[in-house]
């Protein structure tokens, strides 16, 4: 079921590259580039260098004794990728595709970003790197994640608001395109999330299962044995596939989690895996939320991070290899997790994450004592309290 | 023989090159993509493309995507799509290519769309998000229903590969102009002629080459027609022009335009 490297790009049926013409010779060139360098001592150590001396790592795993004792079941550990610099797992991918970029001789940068957080570990690689960074953001996320944008700005890259199409992720991700298409020469594009045209999903996979081999290596000594369980959020799926390939073939089962928005019933989501179809968009094949026609639908979550109608490949093989379970969690429980671990943990968690915290509360409360859950953490919170903030005004408003 | 291979080698015994016109089926209106059609076959259009909206186009610029966007918005879709196609068959013999994105392929399944708009007069397709590495289910499809199947090629893209390309194509094979997506552009440099010689060196004739993105006016197709190439594609300009004129005046603008481009289309 490990698929180490996907074969003609495919996992599976999943992935490929449905891209225009002009890109095809540029991600021949990322590709080639890529299996250089993967495996190249000197690539490994400069960016074991800067995973360690300055993102922070390795992250904690850390036993949430409050939370266990709250949901009464089995044990959860947090995995602390909030405490990276940044704030979030996307580092670990930005600095080894920047790596990757200065190797290619690429100075130009391009990013796209929902909640910010993967532009944000863009424009702090590129800083430190020495690359020029700039960031297309959907207009309504520069709107919803004000903090993100002016902290982009304070570490030197330019964001671009885009106010096509719905202005989140997804149209942030066509304009990215579209600018790489007219730049292809000088341009490098860092994609941040396990999706797009191959090799992106192996490679952004391939830099973030740090997070799952940290885990394993953490576990083996705290618990002398893999996690039972495993849970992470999902949005296009990288710090999930993180988490998870790692621990493919051990006994562990695995969730993703979605957001359930409004719930998935009320067709007001982002559920890509739980509610979606099969359908080609941004250079791949794999699950979308999309109407019968195969025109992309409008998606809603309270994290912008989440608020995306695709998702990388891989998930979409591991769905249907059975392998990972897929399920959602909506606005309200992702709300109310935030609030829980703020409160009893002293950890404010991102929005994102909080809907894998939602799912590991649920989940423990039915599993034995002696079990253990690992909950990846993929970011702090701090860049969510207005918007916590304005949900509870709503509904406590709602209810009067 | 298909409508698109016909038209060439009609077009070649007159010593004429193509003009490929692009429209956005739905925009401004069903009823404006009709009148634009007659403009243009009117004007001499020899070739029409009709755009189907895609909610993410991401080979397009500013232009086609608020087209598109703006379809969208009036309800455009499918079934309306055919019977658009429809309505122009019962007018026109002029071959019509369709040029979208693959998902509207893959969401119906690629036989099934390919069946359904062959029936209705559909010669070709155009979908800049489909290369020969993934074109395999889509091109049995095509072959099965005899729909021309045009690729595209670009500046950066190798003489091998145009070669393999080529190959895989008919109808003609489509030489995207520039670095960029579609839309207008001020002044085409050295590396689009060489794109263009070089691709004909290697077509030796085999199949028609057509070049488009950018092209906006008469002085530019006469450029690229000079450069060696079979057939201008000209879009944006023709969207630009429809975007402020009330439906009446379309066909007229349209006409008037198309016969200036295709002036540039016959040799002196
Ligand atoms: C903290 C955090 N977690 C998760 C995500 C979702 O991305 P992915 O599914 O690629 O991990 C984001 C995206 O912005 C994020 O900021």
């Amino acid at each position: 079921m490990k698929l180490k490297y996907p074969k003609n790009g495919k996992f599976g049926e999943f992935g490929g590259r449905y891209i225009p013409e002009t890109l095809v010779p540029a991600v021949e060139e990322l590709e080639q580039a890529y299996l250089k360098y993967k495996d190249d001592a000197d690539f490994k150590k400069e960016l074991h260098y800067y995973l360690t001396q300055y993102a922070g790592r390795p992250t904690p795993l850390y036993f949430a004794e409050n939370l266990t004792k709250i949901a009464g079941g089995a044990k959860i550990y947090l995995k602390r990728e909030d405490l990276l610099h940044g704030g979030a797992h996307k580092i670990n991918n930005t600095l080894g595709q920047g790596l990757l970029a200065k190797r290619m001789k690429k100075k130009r940068i391009i990013a796209e970003t929902g909640a910010g957080q993967h532009g944000v570990a863009t424009a702090m690689a590129c800083s430190a790197l020495g690359l020029d960074g700039e960031v297309y953001m959907g207009y309504k996320d520069t709107q919803r994640q004000k903090l993100n944008v002016f902290r982009m700005n304070l570490l030197g890259s330019k964001v671009h608001p885009v106010k096509e199409g719905t202005q989140t992720l997804k149209d942030a991700i066509n304009e990215a395109i579209r600018d790489w298409i007219t730049n292809v020469k000088t341009t490098y594009y860092l994609l941040g999330s396990a999706v797009g045209p191959h090799p992106y999903p192996v490679m952004v996979r391939d830099f973030q299962s740090v997070i799952g081999n940290e885990i394993l290596t953490q576990m083996k000594k705290l618990e002398k044995k893999s996690p039972d369980s495993v849970i992470a959020c999902v949005g296009g799926g990288s710090n999930a596939i993180g988490t998870f390939y790692p621990l493919i073939d051990e006994n562990t089962k695995m969730f993703g989690i979605e957001a359930g928005g409004e719930g998935v019933k009320s067709g007001h989501h982002s559920a890509t895996l739980v509610g979606g179809s099969k359908g080609i968009l941004h250079g791949m094949l794999t699950y979308l939320l999309q109407d019968k026609e195969g025109q992309i639908s409008e998606t809603h979550s309270i994290s912008a991070g989440l608020d995306y109608p695709g998702v990388g490949p891989e998930h979409s093989y591991l769905k249907d290899a059975k392998r990972v379970k897929y399920d959602a969690v909506n606005d309200k429980e992702a709300v109310e997790a935030f609030l829980l671990l703020s409160k009893h943990e002293g950890i404010i968690p991102a929005l994102e994450s909080s809907h894998a915290i939602a799912y590991a509360v649920k989940m423990a409360k039915n599993m034995p004592k002696s079990e253990s859950i690992v909950v990846t953490l993929s970011g702090r919170g701090d860049k969510d309290v207005e918007e916590v903030g304005r949900y509870l005004n709503k509904n406590v408003k709602n209810k009067k | 023989m298909s409508r698109i291979k016909n038209k060439f080698q009609d077009l070649r015994s007159k010593n004429q090159k193509a003009l490929i016109a692009y429209v956005m089926a739905g925009f401004p209106s069903e009823k404006g993509t009709i009148s634009a059609v007659r403009g243009l076959t009117k004007g001499g259009a020899d070739i029409i493309e009709l755009g189907m909206p895609f909610s993410d186009p991401l080979a397009d610029g500013p232009v086609i995507q608020n087209a598109g966007f703006q379809a969208l918005q009036k309800g455009m879709n499918f079934e309306k799509f055919l019977a658009i196609v429809k309505k122009i068959r019962k007018e026109t013999d002029i071959p019509l290519v369709l040029m979208t994105y693959t998902n509207l392929l893959y969401r119906h399944g690629y036989e099934k769309f390919i069946s359904i708009v062959k029936s209705v007069g559909i010669d070709g397709l155009i979908l800049p998000d489909m290369p020969i590495d993934e074109s395999g289910d889509f091109l049995k499809a095509a072959r099965k229903y005899k729909m021309d199947t045009i690729f595209l090629i670009s500046p950066n893209t190798s003489s091998e590969r145009i070669k393999k390309i080529a190959s895989t194509s008919s109808g003609f094979l489509y030489l995207v102009s520039v670095f960029g997506t579609t839309g207008g552009q001020q002044q085409f440099q050295n590396y689009t002629t060489h794109a263009i010689k070089n691709a004909k060196k290697i077509l030796v004739g085999k199949i028609p080459l057509g070049v488009g993105f950018g092209v906006s006016n008469p002085d530019q197709a006469k450029f690229i027609i000079k450069s060696g190439a079979d057939a201008i594609i000209v879009g944006s300009a023709f969207l630009r022009l429809m975007e402020n004129t009330t439906v009446e005046k379309i066909e007229g603008k349209i006409e008037h335009f198309t016969k200036s481009l295709k002036k540039a289309t016959i040799s002196e």
